[in-house]
């Protein structure tokens, strides 16, 4: 299964979704045609938000850094956060508010653990570029990086629960191995949580 | 992006039946002018309404022969343009209360003779849009495919989709306010000192003795201009340039923004009714949808039943991008369908006259997707 897939399964028929980063709205538009979901994209960049518009989805344009104190506790059934949260300048205070926002939410991280960075790291002695993480350190949306430790950890101090866990290699495709040491053989991490 | 349109069409309608209005009084036999553009299609399902602002008028796109200036929304309304007149059939009413070939304060009151001036009825946002629902029927058109206006008309789009959920799909709400400030207000109030202060203003009744207080007038354009661009827009616009490139230590305009704000007022004044300027600002101070549910603007949308987009601009300062975001956060909380875009533009409030890429591209997708 890739990631699309289980998020398919995790999403419930008829259910509202936010969508926080929602980019040129695939997900959404997959989840509105699929399971008559009602959904709102939040995005920044402005011809993401015109391609949205175009595909008939709703989006709002809004800066998750500057907060997000307009929607209230519990008023989406699930929250989306697909590979945001390690651009944001505050990933733990967005993660108390995702779980705020949601019943249950949905966070896909990229994984720092994953073997093939940690390789890089080791024999180059530079920060690590690879095909999940194509910038050099200087010039990278990605400031706040962790491996799937790291984040479980993240959730036990903010209270947080983790409902499932699932772990895509390199390709996007979950498999035995990924299962078996998904820090090591895990190059993206998705979860469902709640609190 | 191609030029103006070449076919405009203006007709007046006398509406039928009369209109009941908020204060309690009602008119009877309203005329209304409009223009329209493009075509109506077989099942009246591409009309789009335009609502103007404080001093707009019907005259929203293309140019009079012998003209050489646009209508006020040329910049978006047209073939190909952001509100595509090849796609849409597009209808833009001078508003009652107008003084551009609408009832309003200084059309003939039937049974004086003479002209309303200061009796004419204070009119309500809520009233023009009951009004151009009139007009709706009189030209066959059910539902609206979209209602859109900038400022004061986005706050008529807005209230289009509470009052009549079901004749519209989609509303453009654009550098609007949910209501008004104690700043906007303040604004506004100077405005109309400096025309009842006029001595020509002759309490409202100027018409009658052939008069017009325009020294009242120039001031409040000059007033409301300020408050229509940004600082910035005005520094690149004249910084600090001098009119004959040194001081003269007088009191005459020697700054460029001096006279260009002296010019814009004394067109306006030449061209624009002291009374219905007045009723307009009063118009924009009454308007405040929530005041009938306890101040929620979440249970005032309770109703609405269109998509809608809001868009606000980063240098308007006269209805800020925050105001926008408060009708947008009522709106996710009404759960409602809501887009909602923040355009960067140097010009202020006037931004929403401009076709700036991403505002083009965010309005046309939404009226076509």
């Amino acid at each position: 299964m890739d990631a699309l897939e289980v998020i398919k399964n995790w999403v419930k028929k008829d259910s509202e979704v936010l969508d926080l980063g929602c980019g040129k709205g695939e997900i959404l538009k997959i989840l509105s045609e699929e399971l008559n979901t009602i959904s709102l994209g939040i995005e920044i960049d402005q011809e993401n938000i015109t391609l949205c518009i175009q595909s008939g989805l709703n989006v709002i344009q809004q800066n998750i850094d500057e907060g997000l104190s307009n929607f209230g506790d519990k008023s989406f059934d699930m929250v989306i956060m697909s590979q945001t949260i390690q651009v944001l300048k505050e990933p733990k205070k967005a993660l108390l508010e995702v779980t705020r926002i949601g019943k249950e939410c949905i966070v896909t991280i990229p994984n720092f653990g994953y073997w093939s960075t940690r390789v890089n790291l080791l024999v180059s002695g530079k920060m690590p570029v690879t095909g999940s993480l194509p910038n050099a350190w200087h010039d990278t949306p990605n400031i706040h990086l962790c491996t799937i430790k790291d984040f479980e950890l993240l959730c036990i101090e903010c209270g947080i629960n983790i409902i499932e866990k699932r772990f895509f290699d390199n390709s996007g495709i979950e498999n035995s191995l990924t299962r078996l040491l998904p820090n090591l053989l895990g190059s993206t991490a998705m979860y469902k949580i709640s609190k | 992006m191609s030029n103006s349109l070449e076919a405009i069409e203006v007709n007046t309608i006398t509406l039928d039946g009369k209109l009941e209005l908020e204060c309690g009084q009602d008119i009877e036999n309203i005329d209304l002018v409009y223009e329209t553009y493009g075509t109506l299609n077989s099942d009246a399902s591409n009309a789009i309404l335009i609502c103007h602002a404080l001093s707009g008028n019907h005259h929203a796109a293309g140019i009079y022969q012998n003209e050489e200036r646009p209508g006020w929304w040329d910049a978006l309304i047209g073939p190909e343009k952001a509100i595509n007149t090849n796609k849409f059939f597009v209808v833009c009413p001078n508003n009652i209360g107008g003084c551009h070939g609408s009832t309003g304060p200084s059309s003939i009151n039937k049974q004086t003779g003479k002209s309303y001036g200061p009796d004419f009825p204070i009119i309500t946002v809520a009233d023009w849009v009951r009004c151009q629902s009139m007009l709706s029927d009189s030209l066959g058109i059910k539902v609206w495919h979209a209602v859109i206006g900038g400022s004061l008309g986005g706050m008529q789009a807005l209230e289009w989709s509470c009052l009549f959920p079901k004749r519209i799909k989609k509303a453009g709400i654009i550098a609007a306010a949910p209501k008004l400030s104690a700043q906007n207000i303040a604004f506004n109030e100077v405005a109309r000192q400096a025309i009842v202060n006029d001595p020509d203003f002759v309490s409202g009744r100027y018409l009658d003795v052939g008069k017009s207080p325009k020294q009242g007038l120039k001031l409040a354009r000059m007033i409301g201009h300020i408050t229509y661009l940004s600082e910035e827009a005005m520094r690149n616009k004249f910084g600090r340039e001098l009119k004959e490139g040194k001081l003269k230590f007088g009191f005459d305009a020697e700054f460029e923004v001096e006279s260009y704000l002296r010019y814009q007022g004394d067109v306006f004044s030449e061209s624009f009714d002291a009374n219905t300027y007045l009723l307009m600002t009063k118009i924009l101070d009454y308007f405040d949808p929530a005041d009938k549910f306890e101040g929620k603007l979440d249970k005032a949308f309770k109703e609405i039943e269109a998509q809608l987009l809001v868009v606000s601009f980063s240098t308007d300062w006269r209805f800020s991008p925050a105001r926008s975001k408060e009708i947008v956060n009522a709106l996710i909380k009404a759960k409602k369908d809501v887009s909602y875009m923040e355009i960067d533009s140097p010009h202020g409030h006037d931004s929403f006259l401009f076709a700036n890429k991403e505002y083009v591209n965010g309005l046309s997708s939404f009226l076509e997707n």
